[in-house]
């Protein structure tokens, strides 16, 4: 079994469900001290930021990018309003993290989005949220206030002479807002059409200001690693794989959730975690970061470790942390299928080669579900996702791109299969 | 260019500046990368993916193609257009652009004149690997001028950022998401800003295309002539696209310093009215009442009787500011050889009592591209997007780009970038201006100036105004200008004074926006009464355009104007016409008021069918050739005056070509600079009573401007084809008892017209706005004066 | 100015008090004061979310047109808002919406079922409103709540691990 869980996002979880998401609760674990420790000590920001870089937390968005060295690309001392923005607009198919320390730790994110804000030079910063988290919004804005009730955040925190103000911006239904840039276009009120980079938002990002983004989870962990230390956060985990990660376990599992677990911990490991498979089904594929990242197959996968560097070596990424086990039974054709509609159906429509390759794929692959595929339909299929994959704007394409790809590359025999029979060999 | 670096495209060294994109440089270099999004005035969108290259850095390949038209150069980054790699990135972008367009090349206006069939010639592949359904898109009926066939459309979003970025309007946008994206109004309406046209040059596709010239043509069947448009005080450079004798369309010739890239949908549609019905293409006699055709020679025959049984003082002239500069040349050695001073142009101007005191040559005081440069700019009595539309598209340059523009008009223009309205009715907004005047402490010179600030309670914005005039002065970049509806004040001179006060007061410059095509030229062709060619002043000037119609001649000659239409005061010029002895009208339509009133009509060539030259706003000569020849037995015009001024046995009219009348004219011109200061004082004048009546404000609409533009038919049923109607302020319309919708009639002096109210806040109150030029306004009186109102009966 | 950084702005001097009531409009105000002044468009998305709740769920040109004038924005920017983003419905809607997730998680655990099930049962297709007019059935992309697949969102909550039986009694429930 493993040991450690909940150290980090999730430390509330041991509190019965209505007490955990309280400020006084927060408090009494210790929550806002580090903040309070900032401020009243005049801490410089880059010694912050160093301790972020020793605890080698790397984003929990998708990309995995170090989060203290994103930080230091802010021209912090430059004058004019900076941002802070958080990504909770948690989207990918397989993810369902952030939600819970929304409803579940939300003053954990509101310090350390107020402590990224000051070693960014940041006064301001928006959460944004998925529109259809209406539960964790309401957890989020009420824990908000609490903050500013409580003088936590606003003018002259702590007579320091810091600003902070934080906002919700709400999400409407679109997954490509999850994408950075995209996001930013979303809080000015536009279309969420992902920008083009660069300028990168450190040099130009909301309301053309210098702006760093963030992911709830990535956010959420800066309290506790100030708090333990950098080291103790980097001890967590693996070397250049600091702390403990949220892993969304889900698909084909008795027991689906979010397990927050060191990184580096066996896949094995996680489904015991999550209670196996589901009615005792044998193990087909897993999907490890979200659906967005190559699909690996079942026993490959079982001696994987769950970090980053070591999913890579598996051929995936370890992504948003969301991993989908999948079925033995379950037809790789309908899963493939499901995953390209989602993506065609996400473009934001943009750049030509997702908005016309997404919707390529996802038809032919319907056909081939339908029974109506031809052999070469799969060269096709293959080059299509080689012509989107890193030609497009935002990186939907490729993760439109990368699931077929590795999905012919394992299950081609299934694909070959629908095409000559008509149906699934995965049919009863 | 600042920081030259040193790059290599495809093995060429190149020089660019830090920030440039791969692109641009490229196409300086004469490297050609394919695009379709990209467009050096519009914003990078980096959307289509068409321009993929290689790029390698510090000897390290990106992993990925990058965007050319979105990736800045740096200092020795070595890029590869065509390798194996930029073709196959390229190839792939060209299969996905393809894969949902019709393909319907051989029923596409676009042709032969595709971006995407370009292309996809050198990138396509043969068969198409793409056997789903493609997509249908519905077409939306955007107006008169553009067609629209979207399922072609591959989604550059360049006619999108046209409207956000140029046009100042968003008319068109992408909505829906993803495949569903679809370019267009959303709500189905017509498209009406004044340059949207060039989105139909912007399209890489046929999805946008021109409705006038839809299936008229293909493109290689055309030849191209260029040409100047006879419109604007632009003199947009134009591209004539001819075939059998026919212009079927006009387009952009990209000039920097005149129209960048771009015409206004006047110059690019008006060229319909070359072929309308009412082209006069015979020269005609009135006989009887009744109008016969006769040949040439027995018409310049009657002419020249005709003007020789009359005193030459007795004649007068009344000549476009649109006709060229030979024309004009021509018209007034041929008045002033007859005997006559009475030669004029500027047609829609009452007040002339500056003339002796206005400056000898005046003009836009800056050039068309300084005008983005501008801190401050102060517009007094103009219209402007409907007068100068792409001077207007320059300001709104110049505001985006932190100007502060600052408008005194007599009601509320619309512009798309932000401004300042000081909005008041004829003689308020004289206290308007001194209002500034007095904000800027200044005392005036002449006793009404000084009348006026004493009048004036500066406000607030009147002395924020004052501010930005006095810091726009420390950077030279501050102007004033002049717009088309002050001329028609009756105050005018007025207007003129208080402008100069204010600009030497504050240290700005002072311009004018001549407001036709060849206005500013017509001071060096001497079309004026009180100025000889070259604009040498006359100490004793002919009659003014006013005074001809005021004190009647027994002839006139009438050069290319509708007296019903063209003039500041219809009725009073066909009052004037209607007694006279003769009316030799050389025209290129035949209009109601011509056939009324005149007793000759001469069938001259119109813009497009004639060779000549206009000086624009800013002093810039330019010139053009025939491009067709004119209907029937139309003539260019110079050439009817020499013959005219041969059968006259007048001096000095032996031309073989338009270009030695041309080099007579700038050897005359050599010398002559322009400038806009006052020559003399200003004359004593008095102060109008203000704010005592009703004043009419007859603005032209853009489409009423002149025949060929009234007589094009698209243009007249857009939106902006406007016809009269009474606008009023919801209070005065409350006074006066009038609901909106209401038939009024509306009485200037003797002159009447029937009209429907409008209520509306952009007008003041004490204003009526009643537009000149078009259908209904044929019998009214001058553009700006009082004007009475009551219910129509019946 | 690119059209990326710069809001365009559309000057109305109309009188704003007509539109919306006042309640939608102080709320309004509020989103607006979230943002920095100049950057009133901001607020397009509560506003339409606001005027779409208040509206019976979905929303009409003239209540987009209304929006933009409320903000000062031009209304084609409005209507690429409100046609991006899935949570506005541009057609009329019944009085609940039912909203189910098609992603993975939720489909290895038997959304189609629950689809499919709907549109036995109810005659409703994805898309489409109950006869009575009592809701219109949607199809979601993932909801972000996979380890409770799966999972339906009816109105404003979401509701979790369904059957097709357990589904039936939300359903039957709604007015
Ligand atoms: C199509 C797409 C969708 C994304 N969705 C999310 C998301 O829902 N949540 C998130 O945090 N990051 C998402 N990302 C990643 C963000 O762009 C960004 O990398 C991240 O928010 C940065 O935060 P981090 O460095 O803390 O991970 C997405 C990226 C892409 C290309
Ligand atoms: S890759 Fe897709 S989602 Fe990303 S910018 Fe291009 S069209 Fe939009
Ligand atoms: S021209 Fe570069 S992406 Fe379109």
């Amino acid at each position: 079994m493993v040991e450690n869980q909940n150290t980090v996002c999730f430390r509330t979880m041991h509190l019965p469900p209505e007490r955990r998401y309280r400020l006084e609760e927060y408090r009494a674990l210790g929550g806002y001290q580090q903040w309070e420790r900032i401020l009243r000590n005049r801490i410089d920001p880059g010694d912050v930021i160093e301790e972020l870089k020793l605890s080698a937390l790397r984003g929990r968005g998708g990309a995995g990018f170090p989060t203290g060295l994103k930080w230091s690309f802010m021209p912090r001392q430059a004058p004019g309003q900076k941002y802070i923005v958080c990504n909770s607009d948690e989207g990918e198919p397989g993810t369902c993290k952030d939600r819970d320390i929304l409803r579940y730790n939300p003053h954990q994110l509101i310090e350390g989005m107020a402590i990224a804000g000051y070693c960014i030079g940041a006064t301001a910063g928006y959460n944004y949220i998925r529109g259809e988290f209406y539960e964790p919004i309401a957890r989020f804005e009420a824990a908000l206030e609490e903050a500013y009730g409580a003088g936590l955040i606003g003018k002259n925190v702590f007579d320091s002479g810091v600003d902070f103000d934080l906002y919700t911006h709400l999400g409407a239904g679109a997954y490509i807002c999850g994408e950075e840039t995209a996001l930013l276009e979303s809080i000015e009120g536009k279309k969420g059409q992902p920008r083009y980079k660069p300028p990168f938002p450190a040099q130009a990002g909301l309301f053309g200001r210098p702006t760093t983004i963030n992911n709830t989870e990535s956010l959420a962990s800066v309290p506790v690693i100030l708090e333990k230390g950098g080291q103790w956060f980097l001890d967590q985990g693996r070397p250049n794989n600091g702390g403990p990660k949220l892993f969304s376990v889900t698909g084909h599992v008795a027991k689906p959730g979010n397990f927050e677990v060191p990184l580096g911990t066996p896949f094995k490991d996680l489904l015991e975690l999550a209670g196996g498979m589901q009615d005792g089904r044998a193990l087909k594929a897993v999907i490890p970061g979200g659906s967005s990242v190559p699909v690996v197959p079942g026993e490959r996968m079982m001696s994987v470790d769950m970090d980053y560097d070591s999913i890579t070596k598996a051929g995936s990424m370890l992504g948003s942390g969301a991993v989908i086990v999948i079925a033995e039974g379950t037809c790789m054709v309908k899963v493939l299928a499901n995953l390209a509609h989602f993506y065609a159906h996400e473009s934001c429509g943009q750049c030509t080669p997702c908005r016309e390759g997404t919707g390529w794929l996802a038809r032919v692959l319907e056909r081939i579900r339908a029974g109506q595929g031809q052999a070469k339909d799969l060269e096709l299929l293959d080059s299509v996702a080689g012509r989107i994959g890193g030609r497009t704007i935002c990186a939907l394409g490729d993760a439109a791109a990368m699931p077929v790809q590795s999905f012919l590359k394992h299950y081609r025999h299934e694909f070959e299969h629908l095409i000559e029979h008509g149906k699934s060999m995965n049919l009863a | 260019m600042s920081d030259k670096i040193t790059l290599e495209i495809d093995g060429r060294s190149c020089k660019a500046a830090l920030g440039e994109m791969i692109i641009a440089v490229a196409d300086r270099e004469g490297i050609a990368i394919p695009r379709f999004c990209y467009h050096p005035k519009l914003s990078v969108a980096a959307n289509c993916r068409m321009c993929l290259v290689e790029a390698e850095q510090g000897g390290r390949p990106f992993p990925k193609p990058v965007p050319a038209c979105a990736t800045p150069v740096a200092d020795g980054m070595k890029v590869q257009t065509r390798s194996h790699k930029a073709l196959e990135a390229q190839r792939g972008t060209m299969e996905f652009l393809l894969i949902n367009h019709p393909l319907d090349c051989p029923i596409c206006d676009q042709g032969g004149e595709c971006e995407l069939q370009d292309v996809s010639m050198g990138y396509g592949e043969d068969i198409s690997r793409f056997s789903e359904r493609k997509r249908v898109v519905q077409d939306e009926d955007l107006g008169p001028l553009i067609a629209t066939e979207m399922t072609r459309c591959i989604h550059c979003t360049r006619c999108v950022r046209f409207g956000a970025e140029i046009a100042g309007v968003r008319e068109l946008g992408a909505t829906g998401r993803g495949e569903e994206m679809r370019i267009g109004t959303f709500t189905a309406q017509t498209v009406q800003h004044e340059l949207s046209g060039n989105i139909i040059d912007l399209c890489p596709v046929g999805a946008l295309t021109s409705k006038p010239y839809r299936f008229s043509a293909r493109a290689w069947e055309l030849t191209e002539r260029d040409s100047i448009s006879p419109h604007d005080s632009v003199g947009a450079n134009l591209q004539l696209h001819v075939r059998r004798n026919q212009v079927l369309r006009v387009h952009p010739r990209p000039n920097e310093a005149v129209n960048e890239t771009w015409i206004s949908d006047r110059d690019r549609f008006s060229y319909q009215g070359l072929n309308a019905a009412e082209r006069l293409d015979q020269p005609m006699v009135k006989r009887n009442g009744v109008w016969h055709d006769i040949d040439w020679t027995s018409a310049l025959k009657l002419a020249a009787d005709g003007l020789r049984a009359v005193e030459g003082d007795t004649i007068g002239c009344l000549v476009s500011p649109r006709a060229t500069l030979e024309e004009q040349f021509l018209l007034q050695k041929l008045l002033r050889a007859l005997g006559s001073g009475h030669i004029d142009s500027r047609l829609r101007q009452q007040d002339f009592r500056g003339d002796a005191s206005d400056p000898q040559r005046p003009w836009l005081g800056v050039s068309i591209a300084e005008l983005e440069q501008q801190k401050a700019l102060v517009l007094i009595g103009s219209d402007l997007r409907a007068e100068q539309p792409l001077l207007a598209h320059r300001i709104r340059k110049a505001a985006l780009a932190g100007a502060q523009v600052s408008v005194f008009n007599y009601f509320n223009v619309e512009l798309t970038h932000p401004h300042q309205s000081f909005t008041a009715p004829p003689g308020c907004l004289l206290v308007e201006l001194a209002a500034l005047a007095a904000a800027l402490e200044l005392r005036g010179s002449s006793d009404a100036v000084r009348e006026l600030i004493g009048l004036a309670k500066p406000e607030d914005a009147h002395h924020a105004l004052a501010q930005q005039l006095r810091a726009a002065r420390n950077d030279g970049n501050g102007l004033i200008l002049l717009g088309a509806l002050a001329e028609a004040d009756p105050d005018y001179t007025l207007i003129k004074a208080l402008a100069e006060a204010i600009a030497i007061g504050s240290g700005v410059r002072l311009g004018y926006l001549p407001s036709a095509a060849n206005s500013t030229g017509a001071a060096l062709a001497g079309a004026l009464p009180h100025r000889a060619p070259a604009g040498e002043v006359l100490e004793t000037p002919g009659l003014n355009a006013r005074e001809m119609l005021t004190s009647p001649r027994r002839a006139y000659l009438l050069w290319d104007i509708d007296p019903a239409a063209d003039v500041l005061d219809p009725a009073l010029a066909q009052v004037a016409l209607s007694d006279a002895q003769l009316v030799v009208a050389c025209s290129s339509f035949r209009t109601p008021a011509l056939e009324q009133h005149a007793h000759l009509l001469l069938p001259i060539s119109a813009f497009a069918e004639t060779s000549g030259t206009f000086v624009n706003a800013e002093g810039r000569w330019q010139g053009f050739q025939g491009a067709v020849a004119p209907p029937g037995e139309a003539r260019p015009g110079w050439k009817l005056l020499r013959v005219l001024g041969n059968l006259l046995e007048l001096e000095g009219f032996a031309y073989d070509s338009a270009r030695e009348l041309r080099t007579e004219l700038e050897t005359l011109c050599a010398n002559s600079s322009f400038d806009n200061s006052a020559r003399a004082l200003r004359p004593a004048l008095k102060v109008p009573d203000i704010d005592q009546q009703l004043m009419r404000v007859g603005q032209v609409p853009i489409y009423a401007s002149d025949m060929l533009t009234r007589h094009a038919a698209a243009l007249q049923h857009t939106p902006l084809g406007e016809s009269i109607a009474v606008h009023l302020h919801p209070e005065q319309a409350g006074e006066l008892g009038f609901a909106h919708g209401e038939r009024v009639s509306i009485r200037q002096g003797d002159a009447t017209a029937t009209a429907t109210v409008v209520i509306t806040d952009s007008v003041p109150k004490g204003c009526a706005r009643i537009p000149a030029a078009v259908p209904g306004s044929e019998t009214l009186g001058a553009q700006i004066g009082p004007v009475a109102l009551t219910k129509a009966r019946g | 100015m690119s059209f990326r950084t710069a809001p365009l702005t559309v000057a109305r001097d109309a009188d704003k008090s007509s539109l919306f009531t006042d309640d939608i409009r102080a709320a309004i105000d509020r989103e607006i004061a979230k943002y920095p002044p100049e950057w009133k468009q901001s607020a397009v998305m509560p506003t339409l979310t606001l005027v779409q709740d208040a509206n019976g769920g979905s929303l009409t040109r003239e209540l987009m047109d209304a929006v933009a004038a409320y903000l000062d924005m031009p209304a084609m920017s409005v209507y690429e808002v409100a046609s991006f983003y899935g949570m506005y419905d541009l057609e009329p809607v019944g009085r609940h919406k039912v909203c189910v997730c098609n992603s993975i998680s939720c489909m290895l655990n038997g959304s189609e079922e629950l689809i499919d099930h709907v549109r036995e049962r109810y005659g409703v297709a994805p898309g489409e409103t109950s006869e009575d007019g009592r809701f219109t059935l949607k199809e979601f992309e993932c909801l972000g709540a996979c380890k409770d697949a799966p999972a339906v969102l009816i109105d404003k909550v979401y509701h979790e691990c369904l059957t097709p039986a357990a589904l039936d009694k939300l359903i039957d429930v709604l007015d």
